[in-house]
């Protein structure tokens, strides 16, 4: 039996962005895949935390997918990350409901590979950077898998916008399967 | 009357009623006192500017007609069926008793029992047109005690029909040539006189239904505004007659009509439209009502006259409110009711002619009783303001018949009105768990929520002791949610000064409304319906293709800006600066978008290219793939 994926989606300004449209396409025609758009359910951030939980509950694989504002996220994922990972549910004594589960980030990233470097102008990788949301993931009990990342996202041409999507969607299958 | 000779009697009336109109209604007496001393004045025992007004007072009835029009236009039929217990109750009680009483003293004064009965019917009427102008000029024909002598007069109205149709029976004298009064029916039989009144009234509910609204709804399309107001008109003189016709009062055949209409589309432009006559004619009745005292016999035999207006009044005002109290009004309602339901009305010259044409009352008593119902007529306004001060009186003292019903006890917030809006802060405020008491003065209103279960108390929430009985001095704050203006901010006054700890939030009508509280210092206010408009704007948007967000944020910034203009111009308001005012409301629109679309550039922190074009080519261009790939697969 094929496993279902949640994709948790935030980008305040979804109508510009193309990657994310781009990825967010690639993951609509899937049948194991439920998009759930933060900035479009929740415009005045009043998170559903009960309705949020139950989605989770009923998904085997959770995907953040979002731009990499400020090496993290817009504000609406850490609003979210805060209201729904409540302490005795997700984690803490008792805390098991994401036990078992697989975490993986989805990154837009607007400046090209090479900066993320020791030399580069951000100093340090996006696995680096995305340390935060490991240590969430492993503190929920869920299985951290390696970030997608789509870099380079104002300059890309369609044709690597193509590319892009075919791979996360690829990804998609992959984790449906397992 | 000659031609010439109506455009100076209308010069003589017109100015008149500006002349001395406007010096009633500075003096507080009201406008109705103003047209009958106007009327007086010009009369013919005073001034002699106008002769016989008779064919005056026939085209001044129809503002009578126009008003009873208007009345039913105003009243949904669910109202009508509410106050069924005190127009049938209160207004057949109300009848019954004062012609039973009047009967009686005429009897003492030695008339024959036909003679009194007939005096004693036309003098249980009241005037419809000078208490209900009246009332509505201060305010209170929508209250309980408005409402109630709106039923009774409503009564009083319909019972004129079977007078009309008893008169005849009682007749002890040959009757005069062809009555006035007498419609063409009267030569059938009884019963077939019945039938066509019947015939009449379903014709107008019929013909209101479905041929009236097809007719206005082509008139409307013509886009010709003095052609609706011609047929607005024509519909109720048309009425009018058919009225006649049939032998039945026009005006309450006008009434009928106006209620068929209530709940037409066209309503609204039906009120705008006549509502000029109506003030005229009216204006244009009273001033006959009061060229028609006759001074002359009032000169003659003063005492008789005056001490017949006393009895009068005083009969009918004791009658009205025992009646009153017997359907359990509020003592100060029933003072209000009754005093002002004391006066004769305009139907009793109609029924007077009428009686003395048939052969029942003999002119040498209808003569002095015409007096003695006009002069009543023209106490009335003096009457009401006896009785609104009895009214008040009576309210302000607690323990009175319907005392208001409050429960003491300590409370974290007062609401002040339980209508549609507080009604909704008070469930928020309840749900998050504050302890909440609600005044609310409208007992209908009161009563519907108790039968839904919610605990409201009952009473008139700018009354000092009540807001002290309710919890205003140990609650941290009081939301006034009343739907009067002038009283909401009365109230604001009232609570300040009382009881200065507490914090005052407000609702504002409109922007005036709004400076009015800021004035005032209310810790919080919001005008009622902007929230609201601004929430439908954000959906439109949305609808529109607007993200959520987008649509959500560009809403919220609109709020910001606009309660941020408010603050600005409210301080030219209040210097009373108009050149700067009008040149901010003028500035303010083209900010406005400005502002929002920099918003809108700022969110996504680039420029506003749309690259929905080429989007749209990838995803196509997606889905081929895929749909390739997927037999490999």
């Amino acid at each position: 039996m094929s496993k279902s994926i949640i994709i948790i989606t935030a980008h305040p300004a979804y109508h510009r962005s193309r990657a994310n449209r781009a990825l967010r396409f690639a993951a609509e025609g899937s049948p194991h895949v439920t998009l759930h758009d933060l900035y479009e359910e929740y415009p005045d951030f009043m998170i559903d935390i009960v309705a949020e939980k139950s989605r989770l509950e009923t998904h085997d694989h959770i995907v953040l997918l979002h731009p990499f504002y400020w090496y993290s996220a817009p504000a609406l994922i850490k609003e979210w990350l805060d209201l729904v990972l409540e302490y005795g549910w997700a984690y803490g004594e008792s805390g098991t409901a994401l036990n078992g589960k697989t975490w993986t980030q989805a990154i837009t990233a607007g400046a090209p590979e090479d900066t993320y470097m020791p030399k580069g102008r951000n100093r340090f990788s996006i696995e680096e950077l995305l340390r935060p949301f490991e240590a969430t993931a492993h503190l929920c009990g869920c299985l951290w898998q390696p970030p997608f990342i789509l870099n380079s996202s104002r300059e890309a041409s369609p044709a690597a916008l193509l590319q892009a999507g075919h791979d996360f969607r690829t990804m998609l299958e992959v984790l449906a399967r397992g | 009357m000659a031609e010439a000779n109506l455009l100076q009697s209308a010069f003589v009336y017109l100015s008149a009623a500006v002349v001395s109109v406007p010096i009633a209604k500075r003096l507080g007496l009201g406008s109705v006192l103003g047209y009958l001393i106007a009327g007086a004045l010009i009369g013919p025992f005073v001034l002699g500017l106008v002769g016989n007004s008779e064919a005056v007072m026939h085209t001044a009835e129809f503002g009578v007609v126009i008003m009873l029009f208007l009345i039913g236009l105003e009243l949904q039929p669910s109202l009508l069926w509410r106050l069924r217990t005190s127009i049938l109750g209160m207004g057949g009680l109300q009848v019954a008793f004062t012609s039973a009483f009047a009967t009686g003293i005429g009897v003492m004064f030695g008339l024959s029992w036909q003679v009194a009965l007939a005096v004693g019917l036309t003098l249980s009427l009241s005037s419809t047109a000078i208490v209900l102008q009246s009332l509505r000029e201060k305010g209170i024909a929508n209250t309980d005690a408005g409402r109630g002598a709106f039923s009774v007069l409503l009564f009083q109205d319909i019972a004129i029909i079977p007078m009309l149709a008893l008169f005849p029976l009682l007749a002890t004298f040959a009757p005069l040539e062809k009555g006035v009064a007498a419609g063409p029916l009267d030569a059938l039989p009884g019963w077939m006189g019945g039938l066509a009144v019947l015939a009449a009234i379903g014709a107008i509910v019929f013909s209101g239904r479905l041929l009236l609204r097809p007719i206005l709804r082509w008139v409307a399309a013509s886009n010709l505004h003095e052609i609706f107001t011609a047929c607005a008109l024509m519909l109720v003189v048309g009425v009018a007659l058919l009225m006649q016709f049939v032998g039945l009062s026009p005006a309450l055949g006008a009434f009928v009509a106006g209620v068929v209409l209530a709940d037409s589309e066209y309503r609204h432009e039906i009120e705008t439209d006549i509502e000029p006559f109506r003030g005229l004619l009216l204006g244009l009745f009273f001033i006959s009502v009061g060229a028609g005292i006759d001074f002359g016999l009032l000169a003659a035999q003063p005492f008789t006259i005056l001490g017949l207006v006393a009895l009068l009044i005083a009969v009918k005002a004791v009658v009205m409110l025992g009646v009153a109290k017997l359907f359990r009004q509020r003592s100060g309602d029933g003072a209000l009711i009754g005093l002002g339901l004391a006066q004769g009305g305009e139907f009793a010259f109609v029924l007077f002619a009428f009686a003395q044409n048939v052969g029942v009352i003999p002119g040498t008593v209808t003569a002095p009783l015409i007096v003695v119902v006009a002069l009543s007529m023209a106490l009335t306004p003096l009457l009401l303001m006896a009785g609104q001060a009895l009214m008040i009186r009576a309210d302000t003292k607690i323990g009175t018949v319907r005392a208001p019903e409050i429960e003491a006890g300590t409370y974290d917030v007062i609401i002040a009105g339980y209508g549609r809006f507080g009604q909704i802060v008070g469930r928020v405020l309840s749900a998050n768990g504050y302890k909440v008491s609600v005044l609310e003065h409208d007992a209908d209103q009161v009563e519907l929520l108790r039968g839904f279960g919610r605990k409201v108390n009952y009473g008139d929430a700018t009354r000092l002791d009540l807001l002290r009985i309710a919890g205003a001095g140990e609650a941290q704050l009081l939301v006034v949610a009343i739907d009067d203006a002038d009283k909401s901010l009365e109230l604001v006054e009232t609570a300040r000064k009382a009881f200065p700890n507490l914090k005052i939030v407000a609702r504002a009508f409109d922007r005036r409304h709004a400076y009015e509280l800021m004035t005032r210092r209310v810790d919080g206010f919001e005008r009622e319906t902007f929230a609201a408009g601004v929430r439908l704007a954000v959906k439109s948007m949305r609808l529109l293709g607007k993200g959520a967000y987008k649509a959500d944020r560009a809403g919220k910034l609109f709020t910001r800006y606009d309660e941020r203009v408010l603050e600005e111009m409210f301080s030219h308001w209040a210097d009373k600066d108009d050149a700067g005012y009008q040149r901010l409301v003028r500035d303010r629109t083209a900010l406005e978008e400005q502002l929002i679309a920099r918003d809108s550039a700022s969110l996504a922190g680039r420029s506003d290219d749309d690259q929905w074009g080429e989007i749209s080519q990838y995803r196509e261009a997606f889905e081929r793939d895929q749909a390739q790939m997927s037999p490999r697969d």
